[in-house]
């Protein structure tokens, strides 16, 4: 089960956060400004020739946090520990390609001014902690369909 | 003209009103004064949201929910979210549900309100207003919201629209979650929507049957062939990955179903290209087919190749499921050590931990040596948290089970040294507590010990280094050159280490042990001319009148400073030990030598650590009566729950866990406070006084008189002798008489859904229920309300637009703002007497 979704660009502003799970607000502020400095610390800041990166997946307190860099963002999902990581990276990945299509080569300016959207993508994807939808056409025109709504 | 100017007010300020846009480029214009900024953005919202116009609020609205993403609080416009909420134009809605989303949540009252609400548009017509409503209340069900909308989101199963069905599937995990209560009812429901034509909806009762499955796994053992006819025919991969996940907690259950999976399984894992099929089947494999060795096989060779490929998440994930057929097939692991080691030298810092945590069951007694020589190779370069997962894995390898796999002691105890001469070191604590370990359980090492605890005692880096503890070291080499003192060569030099003037920087604990110790010395050396337990390896030597003077010379000079410590305890003990050679000096010899050496002729054992719980309660000693009467007027203070709560036979309530924490809290700090004060004494020996009988009672036989002179010893060799047969390390512990057989282990208190048992047939009486009208206490009524449950669906929402209607006018009442005062008294009770007050404030 996901926790929450987290995207946080490389100064550590939060851009976009889905909980799924009922953390209060200081909780909240405090589990964002952790997961930055971890995650921040595990960049590859030094060039080396061979492709030497870090993994994917960091254990935080109870839970997993599977993330991957997009850009300047990071998208990070906190699951259970016995969850199937590379499932959730395919989750990361697909998401990113709806945001991409429906934004039409989406940056991070776009998420800004349209935060409204972007949770209503979100609400496409995910539902109560799990992926809800798996086909990016689908998704896609469903989106379509809520923007012509007065 | 009072109302033109108005008017021109108005207009002025909706020029400048700022749109959702305006905010977010006002903000990134304002870098430098962000917060002022926002405050002033905030006070214009304020305003904003008094007005009456609705596109005002509602993108005042949306403007507090980007700043709450900023982590600006905004529960203080739940009322106008509600508003918004209830617009029934979609965009307005959307941001409505949007905020409630976010800042809505158990503890904030509002969300009571929202139940109608919800309801309404969950069974309405329009499929986008009741998905909005879905997601919103996944993000911020409470239970009493779950409890209402229980009916209606099962309701929506039967949906002809899939977007709809699948979310309200998802949402029934919620549901359950929150009220555990609608698992059983609604189970025949859920059941159905495996066999739905869409697959996502499949997908999505998958999902949830999974996360139910994970609490008691049992309930679901009879859907197996359903979902075993999806595993063979779908290609969805996740569904395929949520239902080998699901089959991964039933497997274990039922050995048939364990037998029946192997096929498909081994298919999928042999065919597949996905790698995260792969992985989900790899780990319910190790899970659930444990026992089939073909397919643990198939695992570990497919997982050699996730190791060994370049991509650091696959390596990572490799390690972690190599780690868990470990805990069931350690040989299985065994032939791919050499690649686990060489992970040891990655990048990535959890690559290197995992594959720290894979070593440790991949030790036998042939490798040790060799595996904690890379480590400690290792620990040079190291540094952080890795190098204290080193030390801590160098430690837990080789004192597994009693040390099972340490052939050689003396390397073993040459490695802990070493450990000490690490710069920084925080587990000082740790390596002392070894080296006291194998001290006591491993008779032979004794000798060896004493002798470079000397030494250690004698280094000076140990006392010096502040950023480390590792002078907690220091206090398990005194106690063994105390306690093993018949061990030593050189007396003299024993007691110089033990009394050199730097001890007296060392932390109290360890101080006090060194002067524990010099007293032990001295009662060896002084009774050693009369009794004591002789070894049969060592000769020992007469310790003459004259050293005997030298020796007590020597231990009044030290003990100078001690006299004058600030410490009580570590003068209490000096001063002890002064007047004892005092006694000594004035008396003859030999009777006051007699007693001295009784101090300390008893064998220490080992203690085992629950020994402590598994006292017997004497028989009529109840540990929950009160001691003193109680006075009667500090009653008033005791139902704070104050006091502690053992004295009064707390009953077991939902607040007292709450209580019963911050208890536990206050006795935890009120005994830490107690520990460092003066008169507290830490049992640093292992003696089990129960053991002992009482003092009058010790007779003649008792005692080992042998009448032999102890000398002390003269060592032949310098080592320990390396036996080829086993060396005999002390297991059993010491436990109180009538220990009790089990250890009384608190039990872990099950959370309610997981106590819910599926397997019996539903009652009559279990349906999920459902909105009653109110105001009915006449029985006869009651009656009629039963027909009314019988009767449609149609009349029940027809009352309940009622209600809705009614609640909506007085929600858009309540907008002055005198009013929110006055209806937040009301909100304390619950949700239906809410409503009463709201058509009485109407009335009103």
């Amino acid at each position: 089960m996901l926790h929450y979704l987290l995207v946080q660009n490389r100064q550590g502003k939060t851009r976009l956060s889905k909980w799924f799970v009922s953390y209060d607000e200081h909780e909240k502020r405090k589990v964002a400004s952790e997961i930055h400095q971890l995650i921040s610390g595990r960049e590859n800041k030094f060039n080396t020739k061979v492709a030497q990166k870090f993994s994917n997946f960091v254990e935080f307190r109870t839970h997993k946090i599977v993330y991957r860099r997009y850009a300047g963002l990071f998208f990070c999902l906190c699951v259970d520990v016995d969850d199937n990581e590379l499932a959730c990276l395919e989750a990361i990945h697909l998401f990113v390609e709806v945001l991409d299509a429906y934004f039409g080569n989406v940056c991070e300016l776009d998420l800004v001014f349209n935060f409204h959207k972007v949770y209503a993508i979100v609400d496409e994807v995910f539902l109560a902690g799990e992926i809800m939808e798996t086909s990016k056409f689908l998704i896609m025109r469903r989106l379509q369909e809520l923007d012509q709504m007065p | 003209e009072y109302g033109v100017t108005a008017a021109l007010n108005q207009t002025v300020d909706s020029i400048f009103r700022k749109s959702l846009t305006d905010l977010v480029r006002g903000i990134r214009n304002n870098k430098k004064n962000e917060s002022t900024y926002i405050n002033k953005c905030l006070q214009e919202i304020k305003e904003e949201l008094k007005l009456a116009n609705n596109d005002v609020k509602i993108s005042a609205v949306q403007k507090l929910s980007y700043l709450h993403m900023l982590g600006y609080d905004m529960t203080w416009a739940a009322f106008n979210v509600l508003e918004v909420m209830s617009c029934s134009k979609f965009t307005a809605k959307r941001i409505g549900y949007l905020a409630a989303a976010q800042s809505f949540h158990e503890g904030i009252d509002i969300t009571m309100l929202t139940t109608n609400l919800i309801r309404k548009d969950i069974t309405g017509p329009n499929l986008f207003d009741s998905s909005l409503a879905l997601n919103c209340l996944a993000n911020m069900c409470t239970p009493d919201l779950a409890r209402e909308l229980a009916v209606d989101i099962v309701a929506m199963l039967n949906s002809s629209r899939p977007y709809i069905r699948k979310r309200a599937v998802l949402m029934l995990y919620k549901v359950f979650l929150k009220f555990p209560d609608a698992l059983r009812p609604a189970f025949p429901r859920l059941k159905e929507k495996l066999e739905d034509a869409d697959p996502t909806v499949v997908t999505a009762a998958a999902n949830v049957i999974c996360e139910l499955a994970r609490k008691n796994p049992k309930n679901y053992l009879p859907l197996a062939p359903l979902l075993f006819k999806i595993l063979t025919t779908s290609n969805n991969n996740w569904m395929l990955i949520k239902i080998i996940k699901l089959f991964g907690t039933l497997a274990p259950l039922d050995k048939r179903l364990t037998r029946k999976l192997v096929d498909p399984l081994t298919n999928i894992i042999n065919s597949t290209s996905a790698m995260s099929l792969l992985y989900e089947c790899i780990q319910t494999c190790t899970v659930g087919l444990s026992s089939v060795t073909s397919v643990i096989r198939l695992c570990t060779t497919k997982l050699r190749s996730f190791v060994e490929d370049p991509d650091q998440n696959l390596k990572y994930l490799g390690l972690i499921a190599l780690h868990n057929i470990m805990l069931n097939h350690p040989k299985a692991v065994m032939e791919h050590r050499d690649l686990i080691i060489r992970c040891l030298d990655d990048e990535d810092i959890t690559i290197r931990l995992r594959a720290l945590n894979l070593l440790t069951g991949m030790v036998n007694k042939r490798n040790l040596i060799e595996l904690i020589q890379k480590l400690t190779d290792k620990l040079e370069t190291a540094e952080g948290i890795f190098r204290d997962e080193l030390i801590e894995k160098i430690i837990s390898i080789s004192s597994q089970n009693s040390y099972q796999y340490v052939s050689d002691f003396e390397w073993y105890i040459s490695v802990l040294i070493d450990l000490t001469r690490i710069p920084v070191n925080k587990h000082g604590k740790q390596i002392s507590w070894q080296l006291m370990d194998v001290a006591v359980r491993v008779k032979i090492t004794r000798a060896f010990l004493a002798r470079q605890m000397i030494l250690l005692l004698k280094d000076t880096r140990l006392y010096s280094d502040n950023r480390s503890n590792v002078n907690e070291v220091l206090y398990s080499a005194a106690f063994i050159v105390g306690e093993y003192s018949q061990y030593l060569d050189d007396i003299y030099e024993a007691i110089d280490a033990l009394l050199q003037p730097r001890i007296t920087s060392l932390p109290v604990n360890v101080q006090i042990v060194f002067v524990q110790s010099v007293l032990k010395l001295f009662s060896f050396a002084v009774s050693g001319t009369v009794i004591g337990e002789v070894d049969e390896d060592h000769l020992i030597e007469r310790v003459s009148q004259e050293q005997l003077l030298e020796i007590m010379l020597r231990l009044k000079d030290g003990l100078k400073s001690l006299i004058q410590s600030d410490h009580t305890e570590v003068q209490e003990r000096a001063c002890f030990i002064s007047e004892l050679l005092i006694l000594v000096e004035n008396s003859n010899f030999s009777d006051l030598n007699n007693e001295l050496g009784y101090l300390f002729t008893d064998v220490l054992n080992p203690v085992a650590k629950d020994a402590q719980r598994r006292v017997p309660i004497p028989e009529g000693l109840d540990l929950d009566a009160q001691i003193n009467e109680i006075v009667e007027s500090e009653e008033e203070e005791f139902e704070n729950g104050d006091t502690n709560f053992l004295s009064f036979g707390y009953e077991e309530t939902q607040n007292t866990s709450k209580f019963i924490e911050e208890e536990t809290q206050k006795v935890r700090i009120s005994r830490k406070q107690q520990k460092q004060g003066p008169y507290y004494l830490p049992d640093d020996s292992k003696l089990n006084t129960d053991e002992l009988p009482p003092v009058e009672q010790i007779t003649a036989e008792m005692l080992d008189l042998k009448g032999n002179d102890r000398l002390w010893a003269k060592r032949p060799t310098a080592s320990i002798p390396k036996r080829r047969e086993k060396i005999h390390v002390i297991k059993t512990e010491e436990m109180p008489d009538d220990a009790l057989t089990e250890d009384i282990k608190e039990i872990i208190e099950k959370d309610s859904l997981s106590k819910i048992d599926l397997t019996a047939p539903l009652r009559d009486d279990e349906i999920l229920p459902t909105a009653k009208p109110y105001g009915i206490t006449d029985p006869k009524k009651d009656k009629m309300t039963e027909k009314k449950k019988k009767s449609s669906r149609n009349r029940k929402s027809r009352n309940e637009n009622d209600k809705d209607r009614r609640e909506k006018r007085s929600n858009k009442s309540r907008n002055d703002n005198n009013r929110p005062r006055k209806s937040r008294d009301d909100l304390k009770r619950n949700g239906e007497s809410i409503e009463k007050s709201i058509s009485s404030n109407k009335n009103n």
